[in-house]
């Protein structure tokens, strides 16, 4: 176990040096910062001292090995724009984004997986028939259409929830969240389900063909032989099995909504990092841009990582660290 | 041999008068069928059987012949698209095909036990022995935890498992596939069933491992008074194990009666083949005996005897349903032309 981890971690940091060097060219390859930045009538002069003052004057090397140099000492880089540390403008907006993206997974789990189930049981009745006819509405309609008709039915028309906005937040541990007062639910509510169709069509896809396989296996007949009762089969014996696929799936879909809210959090005017990532692009903010992407580097690691590790609770025939040991 | 909760329903004698005690189970006319969009297989068709207490019933025929499913009928496991449309089966006189599914849930693993074929396949794999024996345990009787913990070491213990304490706590990919079926039968054997439906539980196990277990099995049965319907295709098994026998042929049951009256003197064609077939009694050397041609589909059966297209006996009289007879007394068979002229 321990030696699994080790080797994790020396994964990892190939990984993220890797991804700080493509991050690097790549933000470094889609254009002039100086451009934008600069106002258009500013003179050579003024030009000159800003260049030097963005650090821009230096060869791309020379700018690398600088950021490499700061970013150990966990200085990712100051905003061009907002001259304020990247990575503390980009954590103020983390617990926003943190938030919508943990509620839409859980909405995707506690709605898709008995969704799911119900319709892996019963693949011929009506109700798994508009459960599945659901899904592909789920994963083909584009989100931020939902999100308007969202808006338009839920805060127009019936004005039961509001649209745009945070809401009241309430603190704890020194961050403020939505999640902690009733406004701010009201709040979340309406860009967390807009967040989560897609997700839910694919808890209830994966949780349904697990069922339909699962539910042919002998271990599963022996259990109903051995008199248990049928939820109990079911809850245990089949669920247990099949958690494996789901789990690795929601885990990534954690990670890539975390990482790319940026639709539902312009629809909703969420103040989340996918919005702060949008308007960095716009304006080749490159040290936010770059901070950004390291920030999710690392948490799409972490993630695989608690994915890798559930699984060896889930399946006791997966024993990490003997396979390459 | 004595389990500790005293609260199991009255384990039977261990002394059973051979013809005097009301069978353990009795089938009339049973009818399975499978309702398939290529349209209806009869996958049990009219089989009637009886399992005597105590004893050993041998379900023999080759796959396909309607075995497992007459197995899975016994203990109400019929999934759609099939279906038990005729037919009692009457367990101490109750018939099962009538009881509701949570009737049903509760003689099953309790009164009435299964042992499956594989098993590699009929353990879960992601949960612990433990957990699925003492599942098993509180499905059918309000003890605590450590009680039915208790009754699933003993179990591991009467199967002949070496140190049941940590055996309980390993994962099923941890045993070898003897010791599988070792599991599966202890916790086929944690309420003390009346019968036990064994489904060809050591095809699938080495030959000595086979042994091992056949030699457990009756043994169990003897002691407990349990009886126990054995489904197989393997005649050296049914032969030193079972007292009755059963022979069936594309989901009917031809021939029937105790397994030494069968054995020594098959009158049906197909018994006679199935029991040429089985290579120690050829002749070195030589080609091996078979039976020419195959199981017809049960998706369309040619009329009259099913055997008909691979009986050396077949004439125009097969081309109608041979009717039950019983040409020796405790005879059953259903065949125009049995093999009544002398010994086989």
């Amino acid at each position: 176990m321990t030696v699994y981890l080790i080797r994790r971690l020396m994964q990892s940091v190939l990984v993220v040096w890797v991804m700080s060097l493509i991050v690097f060219l790549g933000v470094f390859a889609i254009g002039d910062p100086v451009e934008i930045l600069i106002a258009p009538d500013a003179d050579q002069i003024e030009r000159e001292r800003a260049i030097i003052a963005l650090g821009l004057d230096k060869p791309l090397w020379e700018q690398y090995f600088i950021f490499v140099q700061n970013a150990l000492r966990g200085d990712l880089g100051r905003s061009f724009v907002f001259n304020e540390p990247a990575l503390r403008l980009i954590l103020q907006r983390m617990p926003a984004t943190l938030e919508l993206a943990i509620t839409a997974t859980l909405f995707a789990v506690v709605i898709g997986i008995p969704l799911g189930l119900l319709a892996g049981l019963k693949p011929n009745a009506w109700y798994s028939r508009t459960i599945m006819a659901g899904s592909i509405l789920g994963f083909s309609l584009p989100s931020f259409w939902v999100g308007l008709m969202l808006i338009m039915v839920f805060a127009v028309q019936l004005g039961w929830l509001p649209s745009t906005g945070r809401g009241e937040t309430a603190m704890l541990g020194g961050i403020q969240w939505s999640f902690l007062t009733v406004n701010g639910l009201r709040h979340l509510v309406m860009p967390a389900l807009n967040l989560s169709f897609f997700k839910v069509s694919l808890a209830i896809r994966l949780t349904r063909s697990g069922v339909r396989e699962t539910i042919l296996q002998d271990y599963v007949k022996f259990a109903r032989a051995k008199g248990l009762s049928p939820t109990r089969v079911i809850g245990v014996h089949v669920l247990k099995n099949i958690m494996i696929p789901v789990v690795t799936v929601m885990g990534l879909e954690l990670g890539s909504t975390i990482a790319f809210a940026v639709v539902t959090e312009s629809v909703f005017a969420w103040p989340g990092m996918g919005k702060l990532i949008i308007d960095s692009i716009y304006v080749l903010d490159r040290p936010v841009i770059v901070a950004y992407l390291m920030i999710i580097v690392f948490m799409f690691i972490i993630i695989n990582l608690v994915v890798d590790l559930t699984y060896s609770f889930l399946d006791p025939r997966v024993r990490l660290g003997e396979s390459k040991a | 041999m004595s389990l500790a909760a005293p609260a199991s329903a009255a384990a039977a004698p261990a002394a059973v008068p051979a013809t005097a005690a009301p069978p353990t189970l009795e089938v009339r006319g049973l009818r399975t069928h499978f309702f398939t969009r290529a349209g209806v297989v009869k996958a049990v068709d009219d089989v009637s059987f009886t399992v005597r207490k105590g004893k050993i019933m041998g379900l023999v025929g080759e796959s396909g012949s309607g075995k497992t499913v007459t197995g899975f009928s016994v203990i109400g496991l019929v999934d759609p698209p099939g279906r038990i449309v005729d037919g009692e089966i009457l367990f101490h006189g109750q018939n099962l095909a009538r009881l509701s599914e949570e009737e049903m849930r509760k003689l099953r693993g309790n009164r009435i036990a299964m042992i499956f074929q594989d098993p590699m396949m009929t353990l879960n794999p992601v949960l612990r022995v433990d957990t699925q024996m003492i599942e098993t345990v509180l499905a059918h009787e309000k003890v605590d935890k450590e009680t039915a913990r208790q009754r699933a070491r003993d179990a591991l213990g009467q199967v002949g498992i070496p140190s049941p304490d940590e055996r309980l706590k390993s994962y099923p990919h941890q045993f070898s596939g003897g010791m599988r079926q070792r599991v599966a039968i202890a916790i086929a054997l944690l309420h003390k069933p009346e019968l036990i439906i064994a489904d060809e539980p050591t095809t699938a196990l080495d030959v000595t491992i086979q042994g091992q277990i056949l030699f457990e099995v009756q043994k169990l049965c003897r002691d407990s008074g349990t009886s126990l319907m054995w489904i197989t295709h393997d005649l050296s098994v049914v032969a030193g194990l079972a007292d009755d026998i059963c022979v069936m042929y594309a989901g009917r049951v031809v021939e029937k009666g105790t397994v030494d009256e069968v054995l020594d003197r098959p009158l049906h064609p197909y018994t006679r083949g199935l029991i040429g077939s089985v290579p120690s009694r050829n002749v070195r050397g030589k080609p091996l005996v078979q039976i020419p041609g195959m199981t017809p589909s049960l998706l369309n059966l040619p009329r009259g005897c099913a055997f008909r297209s691979r009986c050396p006996r077949a004439d125009d009289a097969c081309m109608s349903e041979p009717a039950i007879t019983e040409p020796l007394p405790g005879r059953e068979i259903r065949c125009v032309h049995p093999h009544l002229e002398g010994a086989a």
